[in-house]
């Protein structure tokens, strides 16, 4: 293989871009695979193949599933480049990497964006305080170092990984001082009864169920619409504070683990100049894709929850389409493209049902929102008076989303804020420029840029 | 661990390795990334922001954040969720803006 | 429809100091501009105040642009007065670095002929390696030379833009925007504008819209000969203060990060980057300073320059068109000072200022005879 000839380099190992590389290698495509993390899996999937028997236990059997994707996509003769660091993607297919510490460029003839999801910020008073971490980041710990809290935590914010992450310390023999959950029981009624075809989803809603009930049956002590919650104390958290059910609580812990959902990482596609949409239902930006998952630029595809949240098995399939697509194998698409309307059959139940709170996305004037550059939402509403229509100006007048995190942090709490405070529509306010390096990247490395050459097995 | 730790390994490491903080040596268990690990010791903050001072501490564990950067073998600004353990290794807090040597070694004379 | 005294399109630099410089005059001033995603040289500049070697051959341009240094302190002072912004202008001097001694003889020669130009008041120096090391500790060996004018300086760009936004504001100019003017007609007592279905009419209209000018241009019959450039600028993470002059290629922002910059490249109306020439100014900002080598890159990118067809300033009021005025050019950060101080009140029809005389759209067809000629 050698690099002009790489028929489909494909950016993220987790479920859409091995299943992709698993389907292009089957129609005899040459395929790269680059991934961040040091082996495949994603961040759903995250170390599965180490994972000891005690892990996968408190993991979960949907974890578990992981291994034969892994193992195969191992096998499947792609060329897998784990630990490569993405700072540049150009429209012609152009992928430049760090890999141990070298700056290189691969050059394929397609290109799939599989880079996943991560989760939506959840900007609330105190939220930059140590101690306050994503719920996200706890299963990490628990995935890829095996660690369990050792002090006493609260979970908050809403969603399925908040509840998932419950259980598994629930097995892991954790007490959670409280689950502090922003939607309401009636929440699930209200939108059984108003989304179209909600009731298709059923199967993933009681599994969702299912991990509720196994937390009341434990008695964690379980909050229903909380809100006004504030993470207090000086230096580092120690409580949090919120109403619920029109009563003031306050919860001591020194672990508080936010989440309210997860979102696109748009990173690559918004530096590509990729047409994208609003998406009122999602909250959030989505790359436009054809039914194939090819973008507004001709050869460049998305599978996956960094095209639109769909969740593991909805990115297995997404990455499988695009590949027929690029072997030019449409024909032998239709039982996928079945099951993929099945999949995403519950998603906009569950959009429904855990969408985060306005508060929690727009926050009071004195929240931080760029924790990079320490900018408030006040200060962008004082931005937008002076006459900002948009993230790349109010980026200019006050430095937020110039930080090394690259807007991933405040992207979008920005542009919701500067609509809200324009009465439009976050479609008109639009994003921030992307633009690369996508990670850091020292200047003697970036001096240094050569082309990748495989190795001699 | 700690007793000022926020969490624990699940089975207690039996393969460990020795990294410096600040001065501070510290044993901790062996292919886990060093966010990971400080966060086993005790340490709760890991870096001081450029801009106002405020303690940041690894947030997202996934390299989104740049919460918790911190200095690794004089590197700067290293992103510790990012970065696996090795022995040996000497970390300092990221207290405000890198540091540049700009003229300490002979090297460019 | 609101009539005003004067309508500015382009709410850039270039534009909004000279809405700030007639706000100062008691001007009525309405500013139209675009939206976010406008192509704006104002956000990616280099937040140079830079003199020397500009203007070589043309003399008037070297004055223009040190008068407009030497009023920056007052235009700073009155920005900072009106909005409490501290533009952290500093004006000690800048270095131009040379990696060859043909960049450094180069370099020596448009000194020497603008020194030549102002009758020998015109500083700077000539250092070696060894010499300008002294002054700038850790250039490398790569760097043969440089040269140094007490003439040079460097302000934050981003706060400036802030600033004349915020200044304009508290002195009542009214910013009109998320526009894209298309139509502009002359009448008996003025101007009207248009986008789209809106109209806006004012007596005065100052052209002032960068790339734009050139189609604004044409409506009102003229030829603006404009054309983008693009210049791609590196960013790296914060550093602690070590680089205390500004120099071409690397400069320290007041906020530690290091801008390194640039490049000169006709790539039409694209502003992305690229990586051969990103790689290229890394390249160059290690041969100045090797130690930045280990320096992480946290931004970088591409903005388009107004550059004209000879590359200086276009100040024009055309004759058969009175109450409107055309302003184009690069270098708006050095010459904020000049367009609000002194070209508003030319435009303003104050006073009747030699000094923009010289940069008008005349000297364009001149040039083209001159070319035809030979």
């Amino acid at each position: 293989m050698s690099n002009a000839a790489i028929d489909l380099i494909i950016i993220g190992a987790g479920p859409a871009g091995m299943s992709a590389a698993l389907e292009a290698r089957t129609h005899g495509l040459s395929v790269v695979v680059l991934d961040e993390q040091a082996s495949p899996g994603g961040q759903i999937y995250r170390q599965v193949l180490q994972a000891d028997p005690r892990s996968r236990a408190v993991l979960g059997v949907d974890y578990v599933a992981g291994a034969k994707l892994a193992a195969d996509f191992l096998q499947c003769g792609a060329r897998y480049l784990p630990n490569a660091a993405i700072w540049q993607v150009t429209s012609q297919c152009e992928v430049h990497y760090l890999i141990e510490g070298r700056a290189e460029v691969l050059q394929g003839r397609h290109l799939l964006i599989a880079t996943g999801a991560f989760e939506r910020p959840m900007p609330i008073p105190g939220w930059t305080l140590p101690g306050v971490m994503t719920a996200g980041a706890g299963q990490i710990l628990l995935k890829s170092a095996a660690m369990v809290p050792a002090t006493p935590v609260v979970l908050a914010g809403c969603g399925p990984l908040l509840y998932l992450l419950a259980v598994q310390y629930l097995r892991a023999g954790i007490a959670l001082e409280a689950l502090v959950d922003t939607s309401h029981r009636s929440d699930l009624l209200r939108a059984w009864r108003e989304i179209p075809g909600a009731l298709r989803g059923w199967r993933d809603l009681l599994k969702g169920l299912g991990l509720l009930t196994e937390l009341k049956r434990a008695g964690v002590q379980h909050f229903h619409g909380a809100c006004n919650l504030r993470v207090e104390g000086s230096d580092r958290a120690c409580a949090l504070s919120f109403d619920s059910q029109g009563r003031s609580q306050r919860i001591r812990a020194d672990l508080i683990l936010l989440h309210q959902g997860v979102v696109p990482n748009t990173q690559v596609s918004w530096s590509l100049r990729l047409a994208h949409d609003w998406s009122e239902q999602q909250l959030c930006w989505v790359a436009r894709r054809n039914q194939w998952g090819e973008s507004s630029t001709p050869g460049i595809f998305i599978a996956g929850d960094s095209g639109a949240i769909g969740g593991a098995r909805v990115a297995q399939l997404e990455g499988r389409l695009a590949a027929l697509a690029i072997a030019g194998q449409q024909a032998k698409a239709r039982p996928l493209q079945q099951a993929l309307r099945r999949a995403r059959a519950a998603r906009p139940l569950l959009d429904a049902l855990y969408r985060p709170l306005t508060p929690n996305r727009i926050p009071a004037d004195d929240v931080t929102v760029c924790r990079c550059e320490e900018v408030s939402a006040g200060d962008i509403r004082s931005y937008v008076d002076l006459g900002c229509l948009g993230p790349n100006q109010t980026k200019a007048f006050g430095r937020c989303g110039m930080g090394p995190c690259q807007g991933r942090q405040c992207g979008l709490s920005v542009t919701e804020i500067i609509a809200e405070r324009r009465r439009v529509s976050p479609a008109e306010v639009g994003y921030y420029r992307i633009r690369s390096p996508l990670k850091p990247i020292t200047l003697a490395q970036l001096a240094s840029e050569r082309l990748s050459v495989e190795e001699p097995s | 661990m700690s007793a000022d730790s926020l969490f624990r390994a699940l089975p207690p490491g039996d393969h460990t390795v020795q990294i410096e903080f600040d001065g501070t040596p510290l044993t901790v268990p062996a292919e886990v990334s060093l966010a990971a690990a400080l966060l086993g010791c005790g340490i709760r903050h890991t870096r001081e922001s450029a801009i106002n001072g405020r303690p940041g501490a690894p947030y997202c564990m996934m390299g989104v954040c740049f919460e918790c950067l911190v200095e690794v073998d004089g590197q700067a600004n290293a992103q510790a969720c990012l970065v696996p353990v090795r022995a040996g290794m000497r970390v300092r807090r990221q207290r405000g803006v890198a540091c540049l040597a700009l003229c300490e070694e002979g090297g460019d004379e | 429809m609101q009539k005003t005294d004067v309508i500015v399109v382009g709410g850039g630099l270039v534009g909004m100091s000279i809405a700030y410089g007639l706000a100062l005059l008691g001007r009525q001033v309405s500013v139209l501009d675009e939206g976010d995603d406008a192509i704006r040289a104002a956000r990616g500049n280099f937040g140079l105040l830079w003199v020397q070697g500009k203007g070589y051959r043309m003399s008037p341009y070297a004055q223009w642009t040190r008068e407009s240094v030497a009023l920056w302190p007052r235009f700073a002072a009155a920005l900072q007065g009106d909005t409490g912004i501290d533009l952290h202008l500093r004006q000690q001097g800048g270095f131009q670095l040379c990696l060859s001694d043909a960049e450094m003889a180069e370099e020596s020669h448009r000194l020497s002929w603008l020194r030549e130009a102002f009758a020998g008041d015109y500083p700077f120096e000539l250092l070696d390696n060894a010499q300008l090391r002294a002054r700038l500790p850790g250039i490398g060996p790569d760097v043969v030379g440089g040269c140094f004018s007490p003439m040079d300086g460097h302000v934050n760009p981003l706060k400036l833009l802030r600033s004349l936004y915020a200044a304009c504001q508290s002195r009542g100019v009214r910013l009109i925007n998320g526009h894209h003017v298309d139509a502009i007609e002359a009448g008996a007592t003025g101007f009207e504008l248009r986008a789209g279905a809106q109209r806006w009419s004012a007596r005065q209209v100052v052209l002032a819209a960068g790339l734009g000018n050139r189609a604004l241009g044409a409506r009102v019959g003229l030829d603006v000969p404009v054309q983008p450039n693009r210049g791609q600028i590196l960013v790296t993470e914060r550093l602690e203060p070590f680089l205390q002059y500004p120099t071409t290629y690397v400069r320290q922002t007041d906020e530690g990060t290091l801008q390194l910059g640039d490049s000169h490249e006709s790539a039409g109306f694209d502003d992305g980057t690229g990586s051969q020439v990103m790689a290229a100014i890394a390249r160059r900002a290690v041969q100045c300073f090797p130690r930045l080598g280990q320096v992480r890159l946290v931004r970088a990118w591409g903005a388009l320059r107004v550059m004209s067809a000879d590359g200086f300033p276009i100040y024009e009021t055309p004759q058969g068109c009175p109450g409107l005025a055309v302003v184009s050019c690069h270098s708006g950060v050095t010459l904020a000072a000049a367009h609000a101080l002194r070209l508003a009140p030319w435009i303003a029809g104050e006073f009747d200022d030699p000094a923009v005389k010289p940069f008008g759209l005349e000297r364009f067809n001149l040039q083209a005879e001159v070319r035809h000629v030979g």
